[in-house]
This record gives structure tokens, sequence and C-alpha cells, in this order.
């Protein structure tokens, strides 16, 4: 299978607060030495607490942050530090959805000139023209195409995403960054997204990275799966060997964590509670950065970083690993 | 015996523009110390506003509240806003979603817990303080005497709910109001909070309403679930009775469509079609009908007219409100509904 | 912290030296020639190379700016080792062209006039501004609140020559219950103080509070709304204690980091309330140091209201940090 994304030990370190007049600045290491690739048309879903970068990773894949180290290859050409103008014709095919329905479209366009947009700055007309196109793919997101001219805040949450999602869709890219798209909406409209991404993940062959802090919905749309802890990626298998036979321990923990809700299932599952919370990225622990929360830690776990290797059919970053 | 909290018929109305929007109607339960009952719901279901009113927080606004809340026998609903006062923070007491929006940010973690327990108690300020540090403690907060000083923001997302449940506990509150406390949290720390609320509730035998989108948390929290859909109880039974036998098709939908750690991953989710309904246009009769799959098996009296809150063929204590006939129910939810759980 | 204030100062101080070239650059660019300008009704040619010599005008630009500055910190002489020999010490501002007293005199000697206006006003603003506002806020829809805001709208579109002249028309020229506003120390005739300030401060109270209380209340109902002052309801707190410790807590940081402004502002010079009432104090100086193209005064005002303005805008930055401990100073 050809590889659409390649990232090479990519790193994103920001800018902190300073303490002195002339003491160094604080970095925080949001994303450090990420390596992972994305074959074409697959569905690869990143997930991880609060603070483990997988954001961060979405917004430098797609080129709206600017690496600090390492490189990004997609679609076989370097745009690790392409410029605004380079990264133009790169975009057709690199589209992201965002999370926030409410914050991601302009409130002064019409859903039509929204979806049109990708069109506009490509300076590509479709064929049979851009009114055309954009009712198709409002259609194809399940809303009406007779609302081309209806304003935002004429939908609900769960209809503003579809319009996010038919703007990254304009230009059938070839991959999709999703940034939790579905988290910000209610119970019974997840499910309407979800099922809807997964369709045209299939009918179009676009390759998916899908950033979720909530592993039971990964589960639903990736074929594969990384799990990340501060700034990197300690586990990552195909999703039936992820979530049936986790290998690295803070995967245990996280599927031990989600909440179940059939009753009588509640005491037949094993139940890991890690303590505290993930530690600041701006100071990660030494060696392995799990450690601190890890019950399997041993002296080792704090003078080496482990690297992510093959065990079995999965990839792991641990010393004592499943 | 009366039980230790009983809501009779409680309406809760908001003037807007648009006209008046019923975000509760006609919604009565009853919760007994040491139990919890999780109210469930998705936006705009009238599930927060229930809270509130509970607490009398809505007294001094525009809401119009009627109906009885009964704690210990005393109605809520009746009392003037300084008798309220003086059982808030006491008698009962309430956690927030976003507790660092929900925590004030200029006055430091300890001085808020301070200040908490000495509306309520007679004691000095050192004794206070001691109480402050005792709950931070209580709740698992490393270094309670160091980090009483510190300020909302200096602690992490996990920390700062612990501290809003040692400030909501300072006073042993026999009522303890949980308004999606673990919605803003990681999984790992949300698993935490979930069990420091059910460690506690052991200890002190408080009731807990916990509130909340999530049927997983309330799985693993809840005695009892009331189900609201725009304003209304929809339906009411026993954590088993609503995850795993429930009545209403709403619920039926809920269940089907979230994601789980089990099941095939490869079929599609059984998705509810449509939004959950504003609550300024409500549809006539079930509010839930135009979403409802099975409106076909009634007819004319979904849309026509709103359904009683029955017991179903399951007991007195299973109670939903639907136009569908029991047994046809108990028929739907075993040969389409569960096999595809 | 410390190292914070370093570099305030360092910027502040730089500050200062640019406001000081541009003034001091307005020497040269006028057309008037200072030399004549401070030379008086009994002018000759002699006279003004004379002058020209003693004010040292004869020498190059830099050279002048240079001698200005080190004045201003180590002091200078004028016509050194002649018997006319003049020593300025420092702060050395130079003579006014009309008194020829030294300037740093002139804004020692009108700095408590100005000082009585800014504080007195200032407490009276705050009293009224932030009590009209903390009502406003909380009968918010009333009368009492529909009432104060329009008042506040109206004063605060009013300008303080209009006000000044009327309050002073009524109450010294009508009435005379007031003397004419003037300026007398307080700690000689405190009551004469208070008589002749009366007025003054009435005039910019009643236009600044407006502002004020139009900042707290929208502040206050802001805050109103906060999850945290919901949760304060939920512990159990009074009413009182709510809106006077949670509420007003919230709302009051912006309004001191405004205040600390304006009262850096005023105490460099209340130049229209000064003009309207004619008090001796540094805006008074001011404006007729430019009615009568006084070159050193009018430098001399001008850097002494920037040092105003900088001390406070630091002052305020400071404060806010106190007030706000999410804000560190680094």
């Amino acid at each position: 299978m050809t590889s659409i994304l390649k990232v090479e030990g990519l790193t994103k370190h920001f800018p902190g607060s300073k303490h002195s007049l002339f003491g160094k600045r604080d970095l925080i290491q949001a994303v450090d030495g990420l390596s992972f690739d994305v074959a074409a048309g697959e569905a690869i879903g990143l997930v991880g607490e609060s603070g483990c970068g997988k954001s961060t990773t979405g917004r430098l894949i797609t080129r709206l942050l600017e690496p600090t180290a390492g490189k990004i290859e997609f679609n076989g050409i370097d745009i690790t530090h392409l410029s605004n103008a380079q990264m133009r014709p790169i975009r057709e095919d690199l589209q992201i959805i965002f999370q926030d329905p409410y914050a991601s479209l302009n409130p002064r366009h019409t859903v039509g000139t929204i979806v049109a947009s990708p069109f506009r700055i490509g300076g590509i007309t479709p064929e049979g023209g851009v009114k055309k196109r954009v009712q198709e793919l409002l259609e194809i997101v399940g809303l009406n195409p007779e609302h081309y001219n209806r304003y935002p805040h004429e939908f609900s949450g769960g209809q503003r995403q579809r319009i996010g999602i038919a703007r990254a869709l304009a230009l059938r890219p070839k991959l999709i960054v999703a940034d939790e798209p579905v988290s910000a909406l209610d119970v019974s409209i997840q499910a309407q997204v979800i099922n809807l991404l997964k369709d045209l993940q299939t009918q179009f062959d676009i390759a998916f990275i899908f950033i979720a802090h909530d592993l039971a919905v990964v589960r639903h749309f990736a074929q594969r799966v990384a799990v990340m802890y501060l700034g990197d990626i300690v586990e990552i298998a195909d999703r039936d060997t992820l979530y049936s036979k986790p290998k690295h321990p803070y995967t245990k923990a996280l599927l031990s964590a989600v909440p179940e809700v059939d009753p009588d299932a509640i005491g037949s599952r094993e139940r890991i509670r890690l303590t505290g919370d993930v530690p600041n990225p701006i100071n990660p622990p030494s060696g392995c950065r799990f450690r601190t929360r890890c019950w399997k830690a041993q002296d080792i776990c704090a003078t080496s970083r482990p690297q992510l290797l093959q065990i079995g059919s999965s990839q792991v970053a641990c010393h004592f690993p499943e | 015996m009366s039980a230790f909290l009983e809501v009779k018929d409680l309406c809760v109305s908001f003037p807007t523009e648009d006209g008046v929007v019923r975000a509760v109607d006609n919604l009565s339960f009853t919760l007994e110390k040491g139990k919890t009952l999780g109210i469930v719901g998705e936006s705009g279901s009238g599930k927060s506003v229930t809270s509130l009113a509970i607490l009398g927080l809505h007294k001094g606004s525009s809401a119009h509240v009627t109906g009885e809340i009964l704690i210990d026998g005393q109605d809520i609903n009746a009392m003037a806003e300084n008798e309220v006062q003086s059982l808030r923070g006491n008698l009962m007491s309430m956690i927030f979603q976003d507790a660092l929006a929900a925590l004030h940010p200029y006055y430091t973690v300890g001085n808020q817990i301070e200040e908490a327990y000495l509306v309520h108690n007679k004691v000095s300020k050192a004794v206070a303080k001691k109480r402050a540090i005792e709950m931070l403690d209580r709740v698992g907060i490393p270094d309670p005497h160091k980090r009483v000083d510190d300020y909302p923001h200096q602690f992490s997302g996990g920390m700062r709910q612990r501290a809003m449940i040692a400030m909501a506990l300072s006073c042993n509150p026999s009522l303890l109001i949980a308004d999606e406390p673990t919605t803003a949290l990681d999984v790992t720390v949300q698993a935490q909070i979930i069990d420091l609320l059910r460690d506690l509730q052991k200890e002190f035998n408080t009731a807990i309403i916990l509130i909340t989108h999530d049927l997983g948390v309330v799985s693993e929290t809840a005695d009892d679930i009331l189900l609201m859909y725009a304003g209304k109880e929809i339906e009411f039974g026993t954590v088993r009775e609503i995850l795993q036998k429930p009545h209403h098709p709403y619920a039926w939908g809920l269940l089907s469509s979230i994601p789980r750690l089990t099941g095939n991953p490869d079929k599609a989710l059984a998705a509810i079609p449509g939004t959950p309904p504003s609550l300024i246009s409500v549809p006539s009769g079930c509010a839930f009908h135009p979403r409802c799959s099975y409106v076909s098996r009634v007819g004319q009296a979904c849309s026509a007219s709103i359904p009683e809150l029955a017991p179903t063929s399951a007991g007195a204590h299973h109670l939903v409100r639907c136009h569908l006939d029991s047994t046809i129910r108990e028929n739907i939810f075993n040969s389409e509904v569960a096999p595809n759980l | 912290m410390f190292s914070y204030l370093l570099r305030r100062l360092v910027s502040g101080t730089v500050v200062l030296g640019i406001v000081s070239a541009i003034v001091f650059g307005i020497f040269f660019i006028l057309p008037a020639d200072p030399a004549r300008l401070s030379c008086g009704k009994t002018c000759s040619e002699e006279l003004i190379v004379k002058i020209r010599h003693t004010l040292e005008l004869d020498q190059t630009l830099p050279v002048q700016y240079g001698r200005f500055i080190k004045g201003i910190f180590v002091g200078r002489t004028y016509l050194k080792g002649t018997p006319a020999e003049l020593n300025c010490t420092a702060p050395c501002l130079g003579y006014s062209f009309q008194t020829d007293q030294p300037v740093t005199a002139l804004l020692k000697d009108r700095l408590p006039a100005t000082a009585s206006i800014a504080f007195g006003a200032s407490i009276l603003w705050l009293l009224i501004g932030l009590s009209s506002g903390i009502v406003s806020a909380l009968r918010r829809g009333t009368w009492i609140d529909k009432f104060s805001q329009g008042v506040a709208l109206g004063a605060a579109s009013l300008q303080i020559y209009f006000v000044g002249l009327v309050l002073q028309f009524i109450f010294v020229n009508k009435l005379a219950w007031l003397p004419a506003p003037g300026y007398s120390s307080p700690l000689h005739y405190p009551v004469d103080w208070v008589k002749q300030m009366a007025l003054p401060w009435i005039t910019l109270a009643f236009l600044l509070s407006a502002i004020y209380s139009r900042l707290t209340r929208a502040g206050m109902i802001e805050i109103m709304g906060e999850d945290y002052v919901r949760t304060a309801r939920a512990k159990g707190l009074s009413n009182r204690t709510i809106n006077m410790k949670h509420v007003l807590r919230g709302a009051i940081t912006p309004i001191v980091t405004v205040f600390g402004l304006d009262l850096g502002g005023l105490l460099g010079g209340a130049v229209i309330t000064e003009y309207v009432f004619n008090i001796p104090g540094l805006g008074k100086l001011s404006t007729d140091a430019v009615a009568n193209l006084d070159l050193p005064v009018i430098t001399g005002t001008v850097i002494f209201s920037a040092v105003f303005i900088i001390v406070a805008n630091i002052l305020v930055d400071l404060l806010y940090a106190v007030l706000d401990p999410k804000v560190r100073i680094q």
C-alpha cells in the first residue's frame, strides 16, 4: 500500500513564559518526536487526553502550525516548511474539519459561500459550475441543497458540522484531518456525523486522521489507532488488536476508564485507576513520560525513553509491555 | 413515610420575546438518602433548569416556578429567598461542570471553601481553615495545607473539580446535585472523580442527583435514571430497567446510537434522525414524535396528544410516557432493538 | 518582579527621552526666536545676541539638547566663568522667559493646586461613580437605574467649561455661597481650601463619575452572569455578600486600571478645569506658557506630565498583578 502521509520525528515546541530578565524561556513540548504513516484511503484514529498533543499534531500536518523539527511528507512531497503560497495547491488534497461547528464557520457568509470557498481560494471552476457543485456537496452531507443561501446561525450544531464537512470535501481531498469532529455535539447527533464521515471515507476513498479523546468513538471510525501521551505516540496498532489486546499500560488504563453503559458488565471489567493528572508538558518526566502514573514503572523507565517497537502486530513504546 | 426528596409537579417557565418557554414541564420524582438519581437528557431537555430549581436558584430571576420541592418535608419552592439561603450549601449543595469558571478566580481555593463553611457554622476563621484543609485532604488533594492557599488557576482540571467537591461537602449536606461533574475532564480523571463521589456518598450517606448526558457515567453511579426530553420526564426506572430494558423509543435510540467498546464496530451506528427540538417550538403531542420510527404503529395520537406518564408492564416503579402499548414496546425492544445493541 | 520593574523603568526613561527630544525640537521648528521672546519690551539687537549667548542658543542643537538633559540630572551652570555665572541645580529645566524663575521652582509651586484638584475630585467621582453604578446594576431595569444612567449619559456628553461656568454662575455669582475658585494651602487655610476647590471638584467629579458609573454598572452586570457567582449563591451566601464580595471583586479590576490612568493624567495638569476656574495649577501654567510661547516652561510641563503618566502606567500594571492573581509579573 502506498502511504499518503509520512511523519518522521515531528516536533513542536511552543515558547512559554520567562522567569527572569536574561533567563531562558520555558518550552512547552506539545509534540515531541512523533513518527507515523497513513496509507491512502486509510482511517487512522489519534486518541489521548488533553495536553497529549493530538490537536497540535493535526494542525502541524495541515501546516496551520510551523513544525519545530521533523519531516512531513504528503503525497510524496516534503511539505514540512512550505510557505502559505506553496501550500495552496497542496491544500486541495489536504483538508481539516474542526471541533467547534460554531466558531469555525464565518457567521457573515452564506452556507453557499462557505462551502464554495475552497474553489475560490484554489481558483478552480468545477464541472457544471460552483453553485451546482456546492448543492451536490450539501446533498452528499445530508443537508437540503435549497439552503444554499442561509447563514450558519440558522442551522443546528450537527448541521453546522455537516457544512464544515461539505467544505472539506469540496475539492475531493486525499486526506482529511478531523479534529474532535463530534465532541461538541449532542449524543443523538454524534452517531449521525460519525456515520456520515464513515460513508464518505469509504465512498470517496479519502484517508482520514480522526482526532478524538473518546476511545469508543474512534473505535467506530478508524481502522488503525494511535494512542498519544504527552506529545508522543505510546502505542499504534490496528483497531481490533488495540482494543482487545492493548500492550501499553496507558492504553490499558485508558480503555478501563471508559464508563460502561451496561450495568451488568461493570463488575466484569478490569479496573485500573491512574492516579493524578497528566504532567505539565513544560517539564515532562525523564525517560518514559508515562512512568509517573504507571504501576509497572522501574528504574529504567526514568533513565531511558522507550522507542516505538514492533511487538506482535502492534508498535509499542514501553519497557514492560503486556 | 415520605421520601427524603420529593419533587411534585415541578414546572419552570421563562418569559422570552418569542413567548413563554416551558423548560421543565410537570416533573415529579423522589430520592432517598444514600441513593443516586441520574437525570439524563440532551441540550434543552431541562435537566440543568431542574437542578437549579431544587436549590431555589431561580428565585429572583424571571423564571416562574410552580409545584413542590420537598426536602425532609420542607417545601423549597414555597420558602422565601433568605430561608433557602440557610439551606443552600448546608442541607443541599451543588457542583458544576466547568470548575474553572465556577470558582472565583481572585480568591484562593481555601478562602472559597472556608467561606462555604463559615456561612453556616459559627466558628473562627482558623477553625474554618482547618476544615478546608481537612476537606481538601479528604478529596485527595496532595499537600492540602500548602495547596489551600493556591488560586484555582494553579490547580489542574481534576484537582479543581475535587476542590469544588470539597467545597460542596464542607457542611455535610444531605443532598448533592452534580451537574455534568465530569464532562470537562479527561477519561482517566473522570474515573477518579466518579470513584471519589461514590466513596463520599457511602461515607456521608448523601443523596446525589447526577445530571449528565453520558449513559456510561450514569450507569456506573446511579441507582435510578430519569430520562428527560424537551422539558418532560419521558421515562423513569432503575439503572437496569432503563439501560437494559427501556420502554421509550428515545431511550432505544440513545442506547443504539452511542459508540461502545463492545459489539461490531463496522456496523453503522443506529442514529436518531433529526435534532432535539428547540423549547420555543416544541412539537405537538409527544415531543419526540417527529424523530420516532414507530409513530406509524400508533397513528394520530402521537402528534395529537401528550401521552401520560404510566407504569410499564415491568411494574409500578418503571414509568414511561409513550402512546405505544406496553406489550408492543416489549416486543419491539426484544426483536428489533436489543439484538443490535 | 524586580526585573520587570527595572525593564519598565528603562522603557519609561526611553519614552521620556523621546518626549523631551520632540518638545525640545519645537524650539527650533517654531518661527519665533527664543532669544527675542525672552528679551522683553525694551529690546535691542545687542541684547538679543547677549541673551542668545546666555541661554547657549548659539550652540548646535545636539549640544543644547545634551546640556538640557545634563541639567535635569546633574544641574547646569550658565555663563560659566563670568561674573554673571548662574547656577541652576538639578533637576534644572531652564528659566521661564516670562518671569525668569527656574522652571523647576514653577512646577513645584503649581503642583499642590493640581494635586488638590486631582485627589479631591477623584475621591468624589469614585464615591459617586461606584455607588451609583452598583445601585444601578443591582436595581437593573428599575426607575433608579434608568434615572441614574440617564443622568450619567447626559453628564458624560457635557463639557467641563459648560458645567463649570454654569456652576460658577449659580453658586458664586448668584447665590454667593462659595468664594471664587482658587487655591489656598490646605495646611494653613483648610476651610478656604475646601470652599475654593469645591466647584472644580464637583465639576470634574460630575463628568467623570458618569463614566465610572457606566463602567461599574456594565462590569457588575457582566460578572453577575459568571458561573462563580452562581456557585456563591449555591453556597448559601447572602445576596449582600455575593454582590459586595464576589461580584464587586470581579468588576473592580478594570476600573482600577482606568482610574490609575485618569489620575496620572490629571496630575500632569487638569488643563481645562484649571483654565475655566483660573486655578494656579500645572494646567494653567502650561496653557499660559503656550499662550506666551514660554518655551522652557512648555518643555518642563510636558516632560513633567509625561512622567506622571508613565509612572501611573507602571503602577497600574503592578496593581493589576496584585488584583488579578492570574497575571504573573515577569
